[in-house]
């Protein structure tokens, strides 16, 4: 299904030629409204005519995460306070919070988007949504709010915690559509199941909408089993609008990029230069039609890869791959370049095995190690030890292939791992650097 | 004769080697009132299998599924032996002419006068029992744990 059709099916070419004029007219604005802009694209020597096509674009500077905090509140913002109708920012564990606005247009342009995704993944007016992200100053909540709102489905503003109480609502209400992080919505299985639910008759659910943490196709699976539905991933964050940049369509190969609103780089962190097409790197987005607040080349340090194959639904936009990390979160361990993602990817391809595990980093003088946590159950319960060992040991192999890094893997008790009703906790890292 | 009879019903608990995790599975059949006649425990440096013969196996199972032990269900041998010195060896060569495989085995203490017991897992239950009636071993029933 489609929200815009015939925005989602544009020729590439006028794609292009749709991204180049937005982004000329973008600097133009930014130039005039933001100082910090102003400075920069001075110092660059840039302004809208030195953008001739799409690829020019690299002749921009980047902007990160830093330049939020260095222009904290709201140095970077484009319009006046008397525009702006919604403010949003991240939690600030480290330091101060990332300040994002939005003007009454910006909120339209952001349901609209939330709108496609849905739309994509089948989600249509008919729909009863639960939604148990957060609502708060984080964009999940509201964003798909009003979003979702957009295209007439009925929804229940869940919120986070509680879950017993979340899964009574779904039962009672018939929520046929989920929206939660992924790992949450294994949480909500878990529980359900122990409450003693039939997911399959006391349950209506057919979509989930999962986002705001990396999640492999391994989880995918496990969470449409457990729920018995078709779990679509998403992508968006908020320094550039939040959820709603992209979403996977009915195929499930990759999300569909709204590039008439971004346009999406990968590059090679490292380098700073565009990685060839179809490899891994960083991904890079400019949003061309947000008005309180216009970034551009901002780095999101997502590891991801992007195609331009056209997609079987029809859709002409270019999509990008699930994260296999961030350029942050990326492990070192002995020297070795690991992340979780990895790791994860492993221990699900293990029949059985417990979708909730956490990694623990330690450093014993010089040297760290890793050991990787996994909820016992029956399934990976031999009541032999050699089988048992024989068991542990494969995971060991499989880790070591992959990773090229040995890690000690260790059953532990179920339910022994703490549960999480946002982002799953799955690295406890007690290195002293 | 009917071979399951010989089957003896045996429970083993996954616990992760902490202390008091040993204590909770105890504590947990006393309270449904179930009985250990055998016990045996393999551990390694972070987890252990503990292995118990008891009087109730389906009450001891259920109230530890119910407390969520990870917990598997199996088949064991009783096989009782003379108890004199080269009884336990004598036993031993005769599996082993057979070309029976033992997976682990435990003692049974304190069960028969003059006679010692022990439990086997074998691979293949069905002809280690046949071939060891064959033999003339004695092999208990399970209404002998349900007495003792
Ligand atoms: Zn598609």
């Amino acid at each position: 299904m489609f929200f815009e059709k015939n925005k989602e099916t544009m020729s590439r070419k006028d794609i292009e030629n749709l991204q180049t004029e937005l982004l000329k007219e973008k600097i133009e604005y930014a130039y005039k409204n933001v100082p910090f802009y102003k400075q920069k694209f001075d110092e660059y020597g840039i302004n809208k005519n030195s953008i001739n096509s799409i690829e020019d674009i690299r002749k921009l500077p980047f902007t990160t995460k830093n330049d939020f905090r260095d222009n904290y509140p709201f140095g970077l913002f484009a319009a006046d306070m008397k525009k702006i109708v919604r403010i949003h920012s991240s939690s600030g564990t480290t330091g101060k919070p990332t300040v994002v606005g939005y003007t009454k247009n910006d909120i339209e342009t952001w349901s609209s988007l939330v709108a496609r995704i849905a739309a994509a993944a089948g989600v249509s007016d008919e729909d009863i949504i639960h939604i148990a992200f957060g609502y708060g100053l984080f964009t999940g909540g509201f964003g798909l709010h009003y979003g979702l709102e957009k295209i007439g489905a009925a929804i229940v503003p869940a919120s986070s915690g509680n879950t017993k109480k979340q899964i009574m609502l779904m039962k009672d209400y018939g929520a046929t559509v989920l929206v939660c992080t992924p790992s949450y919505a294994l949480h909500i299985a878990e529980v359900a199941r122990r409450e003693g639910l039939d997911i399959e008759t006391d349950l209506k659910l057919k979509v989930g909408m999962f986002g705001a943490e990396p999640w492999s196709n391994k989880m995918r699976q496990k969470i449409e089993e457990a729920l018995n539905i078709k779990a679509y991933d998403n992508y968006g964050l908020s320094e550039v609008m939040g959820p709603g940049v992209a979403g996977e369509c009915e195929t499930q190969d990759g999300m569909h990029i709204s590039e008439d609103h971004f346009i999406a780089e990968i590059i090679n962190p490292d380098t700073e230069l565009p990685v060839k097409d179809g490899e891994y790197g960083e991904l890079v987005i400019t949003p061309l039609t947000k008005e309180a607040l216009p970034v551009f080349r901002y780095r999101t340090r997502d590891i991801t890869k992007l195609t331009k194959e056209p997609c079987v639904c029809g859709r002409t936009s270019a999509r990008m791959y699930k994260p296999i990390g961030r350029t942050d979160d990326m492990l070192i361990i002995r020297g070795v370049n690991v992340f979780p993602s990895q790791i994860e990817e492993v221990l699900f391809s293990i029949d059985g095995i417990s979708p909730h595990y956490q990694i623990i980093l330690e450093r014993a003088g010089a040297l760290d190690s890793a050991t990787i946590l996994v909820e016992a159950n029956a399934n990976l319960f031999f009541d032999e030890m050699k089988k048992q060992r024989q068991f542990l040991d494969k995971i060991n192999y499989e880790l070591k292939t992959t990773l090229g890094l040995d890690v000690a893997v260790k059953l532990v008790e179920p339910h022994s791992i703490e549960r999480s009703e946002g982002k799953a906790k799955r690295i406890i890292d007690k290195r002293e650097m | 004769m009917d071979i399951n009879d010989y089957k003896i019903t045996q429970i083993s608990v996954f616990i992760e080697n902490k202390k008091g995790r040993f204590y909770n599975v105890t504590k947990t059949l006393k309270e449904s009132k179930v009985n250990i006649r055998a016990m045996s425990l393999a551990d390694t440096m972070d987890f252990g299998i503990l292995r118990f013969v008891m009087d109730k196996p389906k009450d001891a199972y259920d109230s530890l599924i119910e407390k969520d032990f990870i917990v598997k269900k199996n088949d064991v041998l009783a096989i009782a032996i003379k108890d004199e010195s080269g009884g336990l060896s004598e036993l031993l060569k005769i599996i082993s002419d057979l070309d029976l495989n033992i997976e682990y085995m435990y003692t049974f203490v304190n069960a028969l006068e003059n006679k010692a017991v022990m439990l086997f897992k074998f691979e293949d239950i069905d002809l280690a029992i046949e071939k060891l009636l064959d033999e003339n071993i004695e092999l208990l029933k399970e209404e002998f744990f349900k007495r003792v």
